[in-house]
Formats: structure tokens, sequence, C-alpha cells
């Protein structure tokens, strides 16, 4: 389509449900009560001038622009500040409106440079629309006067610059900085004609600013310009998308010039970032066109021969060979697959199908194994469906939020705002985490209780919440009895005394009366809802603690409706989507279990070929088993294993001890070191399918670009099934989706037309919900009765020893996205150059550890070396890391303990030491002590 | 428990820990029955292999879900 320009309405819309009837230049209309007289006007088609407002932000009424008369008031209001009336009579357009709107303008022009033929925003400057919109003529004040146009322009910002010249002081950017994100980092300095936008008296980059980018999308004039448009023009065209970085899975217009893509802007009607983004989204996209990409298939017969580029055909037909002479020496069991949630539902879907049905067997599984893998087991055992209950939306009605093992500041910075937002209003807060992430205190916002909680008690901290609810008559009686099974046998356990707070405190270290505290604030907010991250599920207890959270949700009536609910905040853009695409290796699509005979009936009779009835392995059997040397192929879309997944040592040495392992990528990466086959993927800017979101919300990713390998992915796995004998012969991404809804229930009403048609669908979707399902379990739960289940406390078997005293706990930080693949291949380098150890003061004094020493990490199963920050969000005796960085290997020092139910890893709690080290070392030298390590690393090549 | 233990008696250990609180039959039959939904029929094979023959390396309640698990 030609450029995308959404209409801007000047005020937010008014939720009230009462009508009131105006006339505005004689054109009667409709609105809710507490509608803008702009606001109003604008939906009759009539587009009053203005400058200081726009419909993501509050109104201000400062530019003096939007001035407009009302029958029976003097003077002449500003329309976005005042609010209609029934029977209000409106007149935009007077001579005297005119004249002082010109006068408004010939201030602002008086003092703004007139270079508008080679300005950036020439074209899309809504100062130049406004001088024509207004009739300016001439500016009578000359230009000698005092102005700003000499002050200096701030280019810090790897993404956008700052040039205050060009600023009219609107304070669109401030607003948007607090209103719309929620950092406050911006600011109006001095007064009277000294007033100027400000990132806190500093440069942008070296300011509180998180370069979300809302600041630029509301700015009216070139004042902040993005670097891409200032370099290459503005943008020609659009194509609707998805982002492809995290579970919040926004909405963007991508912006292009011919075939380039100029910008990525948030889109307004995105059912899930509704206009709003972050610096990953909007701007962290340059990986797609990096010169890293592989473009082209190559293999290689060991993996310590070179590379070389082959064409498709003998790539898919190498592949295909290897692969069936594996299963005639070793079984049909001896193959198998990773799907990847960077990829869309179609190409996750293919993959599990090419596995069952081309395979011949239920090897599949996927990384969600290593993060969600719990959410799936416990909120199905619980409430019936492996999903979170709510929209984002959602989170505007609560009055209590619970965030557990989440940071979604950093994480899921997108959502993040929204809930900032409603804290602002007055909700209240409750953190459960080890470390003080910054929603615990940041601008205007601060937790009522920070239950700062040992590593690995999770469990015990919600029973102790579930103890005080049902010991001290706090449960919700009716929503119980009407809805929940189990109740009588989980109440009697759970208030047991050794699930109290009293008795917990001294297994996770918070104080009693803060759970006490915290218990009675969550089962007596009215609207509580519960947020959480990996930091529940990366345990050993992983699915055990999101068991407890539903026990918790159900004993306080807070599931099914607006406001409340369990919600996972998933890592990436298709965490929902790859396992909602059958996945996992026990569950067809739509999380049925492979034994049911009736669900592989139908599947069999589409697909044309029979599948097992018993589960295959996860990715952690699939490690053991190469080790033991009875799985030997492996196909791996999208995912860095040998970085990614936990104790390195083992990785490798299970992918070394492959016969064959195909990587499907974007860029050669610590896994590809150990692979046979490299097949080139497609960035999200070639995808053509969907993505699904943490709150289901099924959204089209669009192509920008052609694939640059040539092929997308779907298809090439499809001529890979093809070369095995198994014919999959779509010819377009909707088949595949139309093949989905036909075998999936909750899927029935999902097709690429609907999507079009709806801009997105929240499934269940089917002809109960034809447009979806925003929030689940209403009447009744997806399984009938919600159940409870008892979770008794079990602690980790990774306890601190005189050896290695410190836990250390993994996560993420803003800027960056999971192991780096893509965003260490942006300027988004500039916030993160490395990863680094959060220790606290005290643990770093008594090593002689002074802030920014490099330090050595050991494990009882591996070493590296990073260098500390000094830290006191940190409690003593816990360190914490990321792991974006392969030089620096986190995850050559996490375990292979992992959740009993899931086999998800227990990233978030090994014990180690920390020491200091005279000399920064190498990666090679950081994996010494992994005795299994050691021969993997000989046979690999070091590209 | 030591880096050496087969994985499959490691795994079949640590579930049973989770089942420690509730009486001995109802916890095998709880283990066995998720073993059967979750795990691969080889790596069942394998728990029944080291439940006969290295029996000791077991948890009691999972060697006893071992004896329940079909293969």
């Amino acid at each position: 389509m030609t450029i995308l320009k959404e209409p801007d309405f000047g005020t937010p819309a008014s939720t009230s449900s009462t009508s009131v009837t105006v006339e505005v230049d004689g054109i009667p209309v409709t609105v809710p009560e507490g509608t803008s007289v702009m606001r109003a006007a604008a939906t009759s088609g009539i587009d009053i001038p203005k400058l200081c407002a726009t419909d993501s932000l509050e109104p201000f009424g400062s530019c003096r622009l939007c001035l407009v008369e009302i029958d029976g008031r003097r003077g002449t209001p500003a329309s976005c500040t005042t609010p209609v009336a029934d029977g209000m009579k409106v007149r935009t357009q007077t001579p005297r409106l005119e004249k002082l709107r010109q006068g408004v303008m010939e201030l602002y022009i008086s003092d703004h440079p007139l270079d508008c033929l080679t300005c950036s925003a020439n074209g899309d400057c809504e100062l130049q629309d406004m001088s024509g919109a207004v009739g300016l003529r001439q500016v009578r004040y000359g230009y000698e006067g005092e102005n700003h146009l000499s002050l200096e322009k701030d280019t810090s910002n790897p993404y956008f610059d700052f040039e205050p010249s060009k600023c009219i002081s609107c304070s669109r950017c401030v607003r948007a900085c607090g209103e719309t994100q929620g950092t406050f980092a911006l600011t109006i300095e001095g007064r009277g004609f000294e007033s100027k936008v400000s990132p806190g008296g500093l440069s942008f980059m070296d300011s509180e600013c998180v370069s979300c980018g809302a600041c630029v999308q509301a700015c009216p004039t070139a004042t902040l310009q993005e670097k891409s448009v200032v370099q290459l023009g503005m943008p020609s065209r659009t194509v609707l998308t998805t982002c492809a970085y995290c579970g919040v899975g926004c909405s963007f217009k991508a912006e292009l010039r011919g075939d380039e893509l100029v910008r990525m802007v948030p889109y307004k009607d995105g059912g899930a970032n509704e206009g709003h983004s972050c610096v990953k989204g909007r701007f962290a996209f340059g990986y797609a066109t990096h010169p890293d990409r592989v473009l082209s298939p190559m293999i290689r017969e060991k993996i310590t021969d070179p590379w070389r580029e082959v064409s498709w055909e003998e790539a898919i037909s190498y592949t295909a060979s290897r692969m069936r002479e594996i299963q005639a020496g070793h079984g049909v069991g001896s193959i198998g697959g990773i799907t990847s949630s960077r990829c869309t539902n179609e190409e996750v879907y293919v993959v599990q199908k090419l596995v069952r049905a081309a395979f011949g067997n239920n090897n599949v599984d996927t990384c969600a194994r290593v993060c969600h893998s719990p959410t799936g087991y416990g909120l199905k055992q619980t409430f019936g469906e492996s999903a979170g209950t709510q929209d984002f939306r959602s989170v505007a009605a609560a009055d209590v939020i619970v965030v557990i093992g989440a940071n979604p500041t950093d994480g899921h910075p997108v959502f993040a705002s929204r809930m900032k937002r409603r804290l602002r209003e007055g909700a209240k807060l409750v953190v459960i985490d080890p470390r003080r992430i910054d929603l615990v205190r940041s601008p205007h916002v601060e937790a009522t209780h920070h239950l700062q909680l040992q590593p690995g008690t999770n469990v015990a901290v919600v029973n102790a919440f579930a103890h005080v609810v049902v010991t001290e008559g706090l449960v919700d009686e009716a929503f119980v009895a009407s809805r929940c099974e189990g109740y009588e046998e989980w109440a009697a356990f759970i208030a047991q005394p050794e699930n109290s707070p009293e008795v917990v405190e001294s297994i996770t270290g918070v104080p009693a009366a803060e759970i006490r505290a915290a218990a009675r604030l969550y089962a007596t907010a009215g609207n509580a809802a519960i947020y959480y991250g990996l930091g529940v599920t990366e345990h050993s207890q992983g699915s055990t603690m999101v068991m407890g959270m539903a026990n918790l949700a159900m004993a306080t009536g807070n599931v099914g409706r607006d406001g409340v609910g369990v919600n996972p905040l998933r890592g990436q853009n298709n965490v929902q989507g790859s396992c909602d695409m059958g996945s996992f290796p026990h569950e067809l699509p739509g999380y049925r279990h492979v034994s049911d005979d009736a669900v592989r009936t139908v599947f069999e009779g589409v697909w044309g070929r029979s599948i097992l009835p018993t589960p295959g392995l996860r990715i952690p059997n699939m490690f053991d088993s190469a080790i033991a040397g009875t799985f030997r192929g492996l196909f791996v879309q999208g995912e860095d294993i040998a970085q990614s997944d936990p104790n390195t040592a083992h990785v490798t040495a299970a992918l070394t001890a492959m016969d064959l392992v195909v990587v499907q990528d974007l860029f050669l990466n610590e896994t590809s070191k150990f692979a046979h086959v490299f097949l080139p993927g497609t960035s999200f800017l070639e995808k053509d399918g969907t993505f699904t979101n943490a709150e289901r919300r099924i959204n089209r990713v669009r192509p920008v670009m052609a694939p640059k390998t040539g092929k997308h992915e779907w298809r090439i796995v499809c001529e890979l099934a093809a070369a095995l004998g198994y014919d999959m012969p779509y010819t377009h991404p909707r088949e595949i989706m139309d093949e989905i809804a036909a075998l999936t229930p909750t899927f029935a009403g999902v097709s690429f037309a609907a999507l079009d048609r709806l801009g997105s669908i929240q499934w269940p979707c089917n002809e109960n919900a034809p447009t979806g399902t925003p929030t689940m379990h209403v009447d009744s739960f997806v399984r009938g009765k919600g159940k409870f289940v008892p979770t008794s406390f079990v602690p980790t078997s990774e306890r601190t020893t005189r050896k290695f005293p410190l836990i250390l706990t993994t996560g993420r930080i803003l800027s960056q996205y999971n192991v780096g693949a893509q965003t260490r291949r942006t300027a988004n380098i500039a916030w993160h150059p490395e990863d680094v150890l959060e220790i606290h003061p005290h643990d770093a004094d008594v090593r002689g550890i002074s802030d920014g020493d490099s330090v050595t990490l050991a494990s009882r199963v591996g070493a590296t070396s990073l260098r500390a920050v000094l830290s006191d969000r940190m409690p003593v005796g816990v360190v914490y890391t990321t792991f974006h960085h392969p030089v620096t290997g986190a995850n050559v020092v996490t375990t292979e303990n992992s959740d009993w139910a899931t086999n998800c890893p227990e990233y978030k709690v090994t014990a180690v030491q920390v020491a200091l080290r005279a000399q920064p070392v190498d990666a090679a030298d950081a994996t010494e002590a992994t005795d299994e390590l050691a021969p993997a690393r000989e046979r690999a090549v070091i590209d | 428990m030591s880096a050496t233990t087969p994985p499959t008696v490691r795994l079949a250990n640590e579930i049973a820990r989770q089942f420690h609180h509730q009486p001995p039959d109802t916890a095998a039959a709880a283990i066995a029955n998720h073993i059967e939904r979750f795990w691969d029929p080889r790596m069942r094979t394998d728990l029944q292999h080291h439940a006969t023959t290295a029996p000791e390396s077991l948890d009691p309640v999972a060697l006893a879900a071992a004896k329940l698990v079909g293969s």
C-alpha cells in the first residue's frame, strides 16, 4: 500500500457509555460523554488546526492553535481541553479564529529555521501543514531578533537526532515519555523564552532515555527525527507487520522507500501495543540486512571440514539422504527436530509435520522447552489450557498487580508501559523477585511490597500466600464452590503449619509479616492479576509454581474477567504459537496428546501417514541420547542451542556426537560450529505468515521484501519432506494456516482472510467465538472445573557449598534479546557491549573485587570470566548475569538441573563461586574446567 | 547425585522427590502416569532396565513407579 497515515483525532477516545450530541459547524455529531470538542469535530470530518495535541496523549492546551467559538460561551476556548456538552454548538472557522491562529503561527515560524525544502521532515511536518492550514502568508516580526536557531544538535543516540533549533516546545515528546512510555526522561527545562526540551540536562545517550521512540513519533516537526529518515528520505509505502522480538508481539508499520526499509513505526491499531514500541522493535532491525547473513546453503562432510556453498537442490538432497542413512542404521527414532519461537506458526507447523509424518516419530521439541514449558504444563493441569488468561489491555482494570520472576521494563517493555500507566493511576504493586528490578522503584511507581526471596523458593512463597488466604478466611467461597474442584484436599494441605509465612520465612528469607500483608492485599484487592516470567518457570519446581499461582488465583476468584488472571510474559515473539503448533513431543497441534486415538485419526486422515501414539524425545533427552549414541541426526530451526541451553559442555558434547546436525538460521552461530548442513533462513521482514503473542493474539507477519535467500523457510522444509518421500504440496502459507484451522478446534475460525479483516485474533476462535477470545475461562474453565493441585515445596538439589557459596541467577536486559544474534548486529550494542556480573558490594568486598574488575565465575560444571559490576540490586549471596554474548558463555556454568515435570532448565539457581582474575580470559580459557567439552572443542571448527 | 548417574534415573528420582508428600502407592502411580504421558518409550525401557539391574540407584518411590510403567 502507499504510505499509511493513521487519522489523528487530537485527543484520546472517551470510554463513557453515555452519548451526547453536539453541532460542529452545523454538522450534528454524537460522541461519548467526555469527548473533547477537537475529537468530536474530527469525528465529524472537521480537522481543527493543532500542534500540541495528538490522540495518543492527554490534552495539554498549550499551542493555542485549536481555538474555537462556542455559542453561549465567552472567549475562544482550546478545543482539545474543552469537553463536549449536550446541545453544544461549535464553530471552528471564523474570521476571529483565523486571525488568532495566524498570529500564533507567525510567532512559531519567527523562531523556526526556514529550511523546509531541505528539512528531513519535509512532507511529514505538522508545523508545515498547519502553516498551510491557517493560511499563513507572512511573518511580520523578521528573523533578526533573539531566537533558538543556533542551538546545538544532539546526535548521541544511534537511532535518532535531537535538533532543538526546530523545537516548538509543544511538550508532546515530554508527555509521550511520561504518559506513553512511563520513563519521564524528558522535561521542559527553563522558563519563558528559555524553555526547552531536555533529557535531564544530559545528552540523550547519557540520559535515562530508553530509546523507545515515543518522543520521535510524537514530535510534530523534525526536532526528533530518525537518522534513517535523515539519511534515506521520507518513506513512500507501508507494509503492516509484526515485530519479531519479545512475546508482546507489537504491530508495526514497516515504511519503505522503494524496496529499502526506512523505519518501523508502531501501529496505533495494533491490539498488543496500540501505537507504542521499544528500542528493539522500533529501531533494531538492521540485523536483517547485516553482511553476516548467510544467503546460500552450505554443507560439509565433517565439522572439521570447511563449509562448501551448494545449490538448494544439493543441500536438500544431501540432508535427506543422510537422514535416511541414519534411520537405516540406527532406527526411525534416531533423528528429530527442534522448532523455533522466532519462526512463524506456519514454519513451525511444517517442521513438526516433517518430524511426525516424514521422519515417522515424535522427536520434535521447541525452544519453549527452556523457557515456558512449565506454563503449558501447569495451566493445562489447573485451568485446562496451556495459555495465559487475559489480553494485555486487561491490566488497565487491575487493582493489584503481582509481578513474579519477571522484569517487564527490560523483557517486555511495551507491556510494562501499560502496567506502569495503571500503577500511576493507583493500582498497587507487589514484586516477588530476588533482584530489585526497576519496577520496584521508578518515577511515579513504587512497589507496596518487594518480596526479595531466596532463589529457588518461589513455591514456598506462593504456598504461604495461599496459606494466609485459606486460614484468614479470604477465600472466594462462591467462586470456588461453583467453578472449581479439589478444593477441600488442597485447602487441608495448604493450611498446614509448614506452609505458614512464619515457617517459610527461614527458607525464603522473606519476613512473614511482609508475606501476610502482600497476601491480604492480593486477596482483598477487588481485581488482582499475576504476571510472571522465567523467574517462575526456570526452576526445578517451575511447573509446581505455575500450578501454585493458579491455585491462588482460583481461591481468590481472580480468574475469568477483566483485570485479573494468571499471565505468562512469553520471552520470544512466537513462544505461544510454536507451542500451539504441536511442537512438544507429546502433543499434536492444539495441545492434544499423541495417545488420543481420535485426535491422531483426524491428523492421520489429512496427513496420510500414521502417527506414533507415544511421546518422543525432549531436547535434553535428545542430548542425553546423542551422548549415549542412540540419537544421531537433528534438524534445528532458528535456535542456537549451543549458546542458549544450559551446561554448554553437555550440549556441545551431544552435538559433536551426532552424525548430522542441520541448522536453519540467519547467521552462522555457536550451534553451526557443530553442523554439517546450513540452510539459510529468512528474517521477519521476509516472512509471510503469523505470530501468536503472549495474549494468544494471532497477528499477520507480512513480507516487506523478498527472501534474500531465494526461498521461504516453509518451502525448504516442504522440499526436504518431499526428498524424504513425503509430499507437503502447499503453494502459499495461507494454505498451511487453513490446514491448521481444519485440524485444530481452537483455531477453527482463523485464516489469513479473517486476520486481514479483523486485524488480529485471540484464540480460541471458532463458531462459539468468531472474532476470538480476549479473556479465557469466563463462565467455566476450559477443563470444566478449575482444578486445585497440592503444591508441596521441595527445595532444589542445587545447594550452595563452601566451594560454591553464591547463587547465580540469569536474565536479560532491555537493549538485547536472548543470545544476541539479532541485537548484537545492531547499534543496540552501544548499550550493552558485554555481559557483566552484578554482585552485591559485600560479596565483592570480601573477595577483593572492585567495580569493573575481571572475575572468574565458576560452578561445578564449568567456568567463564566477565566483568564485575557492584550493585545492591542483588541481595547478599546472589549474583546475576545475562547471556547475550557468546564470548561470555554464561551457560557454561549452568547445570543439568531441570523442572521435574517438563525438564525446563533451572537457569535461575546455580551454585557458583566468584573470584578476582588478574587478566581477562578468552572464551576458550573459560571452558577449560569442563572435561566433557574438551573433546568437543577439539573437533569443532571455530569459524 | 553424581554426574555419572544415568539420565533416566536422575529424572525419575527428581520426579519422585516431588511426590514424597503422598502415600507411596499413590505417589508411585502418579509418577508412572507422568512418565507414560511424557517419556519416550525408550527412556521408559531404560528406566526399567536400571530398576532391574541397579535398583539401589532409584528412589524407592521411583523404583515402585518404574515397575508400574508400561514400556
